[in-house]
């Protein structure tokens, strides 16, 4: 059981908000993740969480207990770093080891419990070597280890997959979601990157400034963004806002659509009419930059397009796929 | 060989000869003798007994005058070789010497008294190392007291200097509190204060803590150096915080955050500050020369001054005790000199 | 093998910290952290530095503050009391005098000197030498032996037998009382203190020197720049941060020139070689007429100029930087 509650958290440094009245409450055993451009908040958001910092107001909760004044230490979290932060005059055995020898933990139960993490995590081979002798991938095994073997009643990851190279990075996220699954520990994961939030969250928290933008599932985010901030994070390439103007019979100031979602029009279809400015061919897809009238739209279209700069396209588009925006770019029903 | 000149006579550029080359060379050849020269000389002459220290010319190497015991005689006699008239040349111990003429016996017939102009004798004399230099002070005067006490005050300052200072520049580097910029303005501004600008008032404060002539009193005070929390702290501001967020994350106390993972990582640093502090402490002269008026708290250096202010010196004593007090200031130069050398040219610090 | 009891001591400690840190919290471990170090600096630094201004108004010869009379800035009146403060010999406190200017004089000689010999040196080391750390280790050992050890060495030499005058008989000069010839003992005073120093400030010059990217050179030498040129062109505008770090550094050390010369030469003959920290050691407490209030004021002024000096470097530091970011 973990669960944990933020009432109304926030902190500033001076003069400067950092988290602006932060609601928030993490269900037992889900993986939950904050995603956000850098400087919104969210690792300020863990810290606080973690304990590693505290709130100038509101409350934190887990299993309704608060816990808002009580030290990282006694809050029975672990947590993963940025950096890995494993203590480079350690070997591994005893990076490991350091925080349960804190808790007074017999020897052996340490011993059994390392063994345990090592060989779930495949490091078994190097407990022996300094943290400096091990590659990347290895190292941030090592870290997650140092919160496995805690036992804990919830992960805290601050970025834990951006220090690792393209490929590893992908393996490392799906072995990341498999031990999820497989512990069924609630988990905190923070990152820019949205695509690791969409592949790994039950749900998603979108910050932005210290607020919350949006909390809800990768598909809910996608399929209908609160407002204009995330129907642009979310999604790649971004989503086209465009005057509603060109849109004829739209009440609302602006709308959305997602390049994915415009198409070639087949003869006799009404679309948009543009000017193909540049063409990006990636082979399965190909992303057209195109122009109306001093708009920018870019286009996803399946396949290989026969295109060159200059042509005359019209994009057509399916009526649901529009997101109306009000003028404070929140979104019209 | 061929080795060596390639050495000797590398150039710069490998073209002619030009005028910056022999004057680098001049530099460093001139620069090595005078700079181990009057040490070496040093050295060399605390091995030469009075007699040969108040010789002029002084000789290069120490040499002893050889001495006989002769029958008849209560001291042993000086050995001297004589050229007789007749041109031979004979080994003669002298008895006397009345003006120009020295009274002098064949050590093989000591009854007989033979009159040798001064002019025409010569002392026979050995190479000998006059190592009772090094033992008289040992036995005769205080010595091994004003040796340990230099040690008691430098290990005990380095002791407390690491200490204390590495827990100030934890709490400067890795910590947030109200006060601490000025702590930080303070510890700056007093890096170029000396010693010679509070003088009167810290032998004061000394003394109104009953520390005058103590060794405590020569050790407190050079403590809190300065420069060793600026460079402490300036290398734990490289350690990044995230490994304390672990640590605590890892139920660790701030204690133990300090001697379990910044003491560990602060290793290098804490190891230069420690050889300045020995070298320091081992040198101090002033400081002690005030606080110690007692003779059996003497530190080395105050006793060297002490023996070298005196009427009479002995140099032969005093040449051995400066060289004993150089030892362990040569032994951090052999050993330690380039992890120093790169220290300051990191920090530009003294 | 150090490390274990070290451990075992330093365990000992962690419950009655823990539950300081149950009370205090992170701020008051800091506060612990701080302390020992800033009660010792407190004591033994900045207390005697206010302490010291009370010294300087107090007069009599006792050293405890309860039995010194306040006598208001007269120490200070004393020190200025002169009727032509270049001849000492007009002034109330002759010694004081004697002392300051005996002060200017060395150290507009010997900063001038140090830093022109450690220049040199550096840039010397900084040729493509072989063995460059071992002729860097060669000017850098005096630096580490004692002022006392220094002062003997040399003493021992310049004596009136010693090693120098042996080298002025083998070539047939007449010998020289070094140490008991006023201008002899100058000299001697300013090459002693050079020999011991100059290794710690060529160190720095080096590292500044070789700080300098030698592409900058490879670029004058493609342009066909001449030697001297690349010198006073690219060397010394580079190196000038470092020179001016040094400049300051020799200077506020040569203002407090004491251990060595006190040692080669008592601060004689007579007074020739009497250095301002000399006087306030003698005055404060070595002389017969002891004056430890005088000595504070004397303290204070040579504290001021101090002060001046490193304000000089700071204000100059900070110009360099900003020219630097620009």
């Amino acid at each position: 059981m973990s669960r944990i509650t933020l009432t109304d958290l926030s902190r500033s440094y001076g003069p400067v908000e950092v988290l602006k009245h932060i609601d928030l409450d993490i269900r037992d055993g889900e993986l939950i993740v904050f995603v956000g451009p850098s400087g919104c908040g969210k690792s300020t958001l863990l810290r606080q969480i973690a304990g590693l910092d505290r709130p100038t107001s509101g409350k934190i909760e887990i299993d309704g207990r608060d816990v808002t004044r009580v030290p990282a230490a006694d809050r029975g979290l672990a947590m993963v770093f940025q950096s890995y932060a494993l203590y480079p005059h350690m070997s591994v055995r005893q990076n490991l080891a350091f925080g349960l020898e804190n808790a007074r933990m017999a020897k052996d139960e340490i011993e059994k419990r390392i063994q345990e993490a090592a060989r779930m995590l495949e490091i078994s081979a190097y407990l022996d070597r300094r943290p400096g002798q091990l590659s990347g991938g290895q190292r941030q095994r090592v870290a997650i280890g140092r919160a496995i073997v805690r036992n804990p009643t919830a992960f805290l990851l601050d970025e834990p997959l951006s220090n690792l190279d393209a490929e590893l990075r992908i393996s490392t996220r799906a072995e990341l979601a498999a031990l999820h699954k497989r512990l069924g520990t609630t988990m905190v994961y923070v990152t820019h990157d949205q695509i690791e939030a969409m592949t790994l969250a039950h749900r998603i928290v979108v910050l932005r400034a210290g607020r919350i933008e949006q909390v809800g599932t990768p598909l809910e985010l996608y399929n209908k963004p609160a407002n204009r901030f995330v129907a642009g994070f979310i999604g790649a390439p971004r989503m086209n806002f465009l005057p509603a103007s060109m849109f004829p019979g739209s009440a609302a100031a602006e709308i959305g659509i997602r390049p994915q979602h415009l198409r070639r029009a087949t003869p006799g279809e009404t679309g948009l009419k543009t000017t193909v400015v540049m063409i990006e061919a990636l082979g399965s897809e190909t992303v057209i930059h195109a122009e109306n009238g001093g708009q920018r739209v870019l286009a996803v279209l399946p396949g290989q397009q026969q295109l060159s700069p200059g042509d005359e396209i019209a994009l057509a588009y399916d009526a649901k796929d529009l997101h109306p925006f009000d003028k404070d770019g929140l979104r019209l029903p | 060989m061929s080795r060596a000149t390639e050495f000797v006579f590398r150039r710069r550029g490998g073209r002619g000869w030009h005028w910056t080359d022999l004057f680098t060379w001049f530099w460093l050849v001139a620069g090595f003798v005078l700079m181990f020269g009057p040490a070496i000389w040093l050295v060399n002459s605390s091995f030469k007994t009075p007699a040969a220290l108040a010789e002029f010319p002084p000789t290069i190497l120490p040499y002893v005058t050889a001495e006989v015991t002769v029958e008849g005689y209560d001291k042993p006699l000086q050995l001297f070789e004589v050229t007789l008239e007749d041109g031979s040349v004979r080994v003669f111990a002298e008895v006397r010497r009345v003006g120009t003429v020295a009274q002098m016996v064949d050590p093989a017939n000591p009854a007989e008294i033979i009159r040798v102009n001064i002019k025409d004798r010569t002392p026979v004399r050995t190479v000998s190392f006059a190592t009772e230099n090094y033992v008289q002070p040992f036995l005769a005067f205080d010595m091994f007291r004003y040796l340990s006490n230099s040690v008691f005050v430098t290990v005990m300052a380095t002791i407390i200097t690491l200490i204390t200072n590495s827990m100030a520049a934890f709490a400067l580097s890795k910590y947030n509190f109200r006060g601490r910029a000025t702590v930080m303005v303070l510890i700056v501004a007093t890096l170029m204060i000396p010693l010679s600008v509070i003088l009167v008032p810290l032998y004061s404060v000394i003394a109104g803590m009953g520390l005058f002539n103590s060794l405590w009193g020569v050790i407190l005070p050079t403590v809190a150096t300065p420069t060793g929390v600026f460079m402490l702290r300036q290398y734990m501001l490289t350690i990044p915080d995230e490994l304390i967020d672990a640590a605590r994350m890892d139920k660790a106390s701030e204690w133990q955050i300090y001697w379990r993972i910044i003491l560990p990582l602060t290793a290098p640093a804490l190891a230069v500050l420690a050889i300045f502090s020995v070298v320091w402490r081992w040198n101090d002269f002033l400081w002690p020369l005030i606080v110690l008026s007692r003779r059996e708290l003497y530190t080395l250096q105050v006793a060297l001054n002490t023996y070298a202010g005196e009427t009479n010196v002995q140099w032969h004593f005093l040449l051995a005790m400066t060289v004993i007090t150089m030892i362990p200031v040569v032994l951090v130069f052999v050993f330690l000199q380039r992890f120093i050398t790169t220290g300051i040219a990191g920090a530009g610090l003294k | 093998m150090l490390v274990a009891p070290v451990g075992w001591l330093a365990r000992l400690f962690d419950p009655p910290l823990r539950a300081l840190q149950r009370v205090g919290g992170y701020g008051g471990m800091a506060v612990f952290f701080l302390a020992p170090n800033m009660l010792v600096f407190g004591i033994f630094v900045l207390f005697p530095l206010v302490l010291n201004l009370v010294y300087s108004t107090t007069g009599g010869a006792a050293l405890f503050l309860g039995d010194r009379s306040f006598v208001g800035l007269a120490q200070y009146e004393r020190l200025f009391d002169c009727s032509n403060y270049l001849d000492p010999k007009s002034c109330a406190e002759d010694l004081f005098w004697t002392a300051v200017w005996n002060t200017a004089g060395f150290v507009v000689v010997q900063v001038v000197l140090m830093v022109v010999v450690a220049l040199v040196t550096a840039l010397v080391l900084n040729r493509e030498l072989k063995a460059r750390s071992f002729w860097r280790a060669v000017f850098f050992f005096p630096v580490l032996l004692s002022p006392v050890v220094v002062g003997l060495i040399w003493k021992w030499i310049l004596q009136r037998q010693g090693l120098l005058n042996l080298g002025l008989y083998e070539l047939g000069l007449t010998q020289v009382n070094w140490l008991i010839e006023r201008g002899w003992a100058f000299t001697a005073a300013v090459g002693v203190s050079i020999w011991a120093h100059v290794g710690f400030y060529a160190l720095i010059l080096l590292a500044g020197l070789q700080a300098i990217p030698k592409d900058l050179y490879e670029a004058a030498e493609m342009d066909g720049t001449r030697p001297a040129r690349m010198f006073w062109r690219i060397t010394l505008p580079l190196l000038m941060p470092n020179l001016i770090v040094v400049l300051v550094l020799v200077l506020i050390r040569s203002v407090q020139i004491f251990d060595e010369v006190y040692v080669l030469t008592g601060g004689g003959p007579g007074t020739a070689t009497l250095y301002l920290t000399q006087y306030i050691y003698e005055i404060g407490f070595a002389s017969h007429l002891r004056n430890p209030g005088l000595a504070s004021a004397a303290s204070i002024l040579m504290g001021g100029v101090l002060v001046v000096l490193t304000l000089l470097q700071l204000g100059i530091g900070r110009r360099n930087e900003a020219r630097g970011k620009k």
